[in-house]
């Protein structure tokens, strides 16, 4: 049995009210659908105080809204992404991913927001305090070493977010709100190469929604996932590729890769293939290089070799499996 | 730091209760701590095994990560609130009927779970079902007959019969429902 530390609930009606709250109460963390801070703090993994429960926004942030571009709100659930038609139309890859997160009931209570917030995860630090501790502690928490990088004074806890590599891939917009009012941030600016806090998040900004810019719509989408189980299990692998194609030729291609260390990957260097054909020439070449970037580690309870033997072969058949769907529509 | 309390109202199998409780009590805690409504289990506690499934509004949900304080405005049903007066769930009849369970743990979570899946769909295909229950992890793993259960309470299949050793003389399936239903209050 694990219990929650105690902790104040603050509970605001609105934005304004939550970001105040958060502003008011410094170390305070937010609180919507609960699937990954109530485990962590039963973990003991935060020192916090107060926590910020954000159900009486839910009318508020809970939309899906095509009006040119596609507005999400942070509290629209993972269930709801997954069966909705707007969404599996325009962003098809992201009803896939979301349909892939966790099991059934973690999916209806997990939200947007706070899939895309998720905390970094690690066999070391995803333990009990009892765990933990009789480890030493480690980077994230507690700690001053790092059990997965000899030496490492980085923490490398993984990204593990289904959705943030398709709405990186897709090159999605955020919006966050603060007490000094509201800024939009391009997803692929948010993440940060640090597992102990892996956005750029201040402590009393709130991310309140995301928008899909419509470019996105005509682009062939993919998502692949590789996990030890068909459904619960957090990502061993997570990738989603956006392809730009004009009459059999690539006009744009943006490939993102998930679960290796704290910041969802963006592969680096692809412009070089713009006006090549979509074929499995490119599938392959998309591999190869994604397979040169991509170095999982053992921060993940799956064997690393394996892990990076996998990865082309998953990028490979999410291309093809890709370049063979139509066009979304917009 | 023994923290704060407050005061909360919860809407279980059709009760009003009003609790004061510590304000991070989860509403598995608040179900079988402070209400004695054990059938929902505690099994990881961390949202992963689904032994603490109810239903919130119908919808399942997972109640060892769920704050009490957060189900105060939805309608909470419990294993123990599935049966009516007039007798067993047909799930909860179609799992006795089938034997859909060894040693049981994961048992109420499952057929919250089921229950939730009829609800939306009330004939679901294999497909379906698997996904419905997929949250719900059975250690003991049978499924089979777990699923077989789902199949049976949607009206879509008898029990399969299964030919009982000579040495054993198994009851009827009849007579096993009989002898659960009366049990159950």
């Amino acid at each position: 049995m694990m219990t929650l530390p105690p902790v104040e609930v603050l509970r605001p009606s609105s934005v304004a009210e939550a970001v105040e709250a958060l502003q008011k109460h410094p170390g305070s963390r937010v609180l919507a659908g609960g699937t990954d801070i109530v485990p962590n703090l039963k973990y003991g993994m935060y020192d916090t105080q107060h926590l910020v429960a954000l159900r009486g926004l839910s009318k508020e942030l809970r939309y899906v809204r095509l009006q040119n571009d596609l507005h999400l709100g942070a509290l629209c659930t993972i269930d709801q992404l997954a069966h909705d038609e707007t969404i599996r139309r325009c962003a098809p890859a992201l009803a896939e991913a979301c349909s892939q997160v966790a099991g059934p009931q973690l999916r209806r209570m997990g939200t947007l927001g706070g899939n895309l917030c998720l905390d970094t995860r690690c066999v070391y630090i995803n333990q009990s305090y009892f765990w933990r501790n009789a480890l030493g502690f480690c980077l994230k928490k507690d700690g001053t070493v790092c059990h997965v990088v000899a030496g490492g004074q980085r923490c490398v806890a993984a990204a593990s977010n289904d959705t943030a590599p398709v709405l990186l891939a897709l090159g999605a917009t955020i919006k966050i709100v603060s007490p000094r009012g509201e800024r939009e941030l391009p997803l692929r600016d948010f993440y940060l190469a640090d597992g102990i806090h892996n956005t750029v998040l201040r402590p009393d900004e709130l991310l309140t929604g995301i928008r899909l810019p419509k470019d996105a719509f005509a682009k062939r989408q993919g998502f692949a996932k590789l996990r030890t189980r068909a459904a619960i299990d957090f990502p061993s692998l997570n990738m989603a590729v956006a392809l730009e194609i004009e009459k059999g030729t690539v006009k744009s291609v943006s490939l993102a890769v998930g679960a290796l260390a704290a910041r969802p990957a963006l592969i680096k260097g692809l412009d070089d293939l713009n006006g090549q054909k979509a074929d499995a020439r490119l599938a392959e070449e998309l591999a190869r290089r994604a397979h040169k970037q991509c170095k999982p580690l053992t921060n993940i309870g799956v064997d690393p070799d394996w892990r990076r033997d996998v990865l082309p072969v998953l990028v490979r058949r999410m291309v093809l499996r890709a370049a063979a769907t139509a066009a979304a529509a917009s | 730091m023994p923290g704060k309390s407050a005061t909360i109202r919860l809407h279980v199998n059709g009760e009003e209760h009003t609790l004061a409780v510590p304000v991070q009590r989860t509403l598995l805690e608040a179900l079988r701590y402070d209400l004695g409504l054990t059938g929902s289990k505690q099994g990881c506690d961390k949202g992963d095994c689904g032994a603490c499934t109810v239903l919130a509004d119908g919808e399942a949900i997972l109640s060892c990560i769920t704050l009490a304080a957060d189900a105060q405005d939805r309608k909470i049903t419990t294993i123990e609130g599935l049966a009516s007066p007039a007798g067993l769930d047909p799930v909860q009849r179609a799992f006795a009927d089938c034997g859909a369970l060894q040693c049981g743990f994961c048992q109420p979570g499952m057929m919250l779970s089921a229950r939730a899946l009829l609800n939306t769909c009330a004939h679901p295909s294999l497909a379906q079902i698997k996904d419905a229950l997929s949250g719900n992890l059975c250690r003991c793993t049978g499924y089979t007959k777990i699923y077989e259960a789902v199949q049976v309470a949607a009206g879509m299949r008898g029990p399969a019969s299964r030919q009982p050793v000579a040495s054993e003389r198994a009851p009827a399936s009849d007579s096993v429902a009989h002898a659960v239903k009366e049990i159950v209050p």
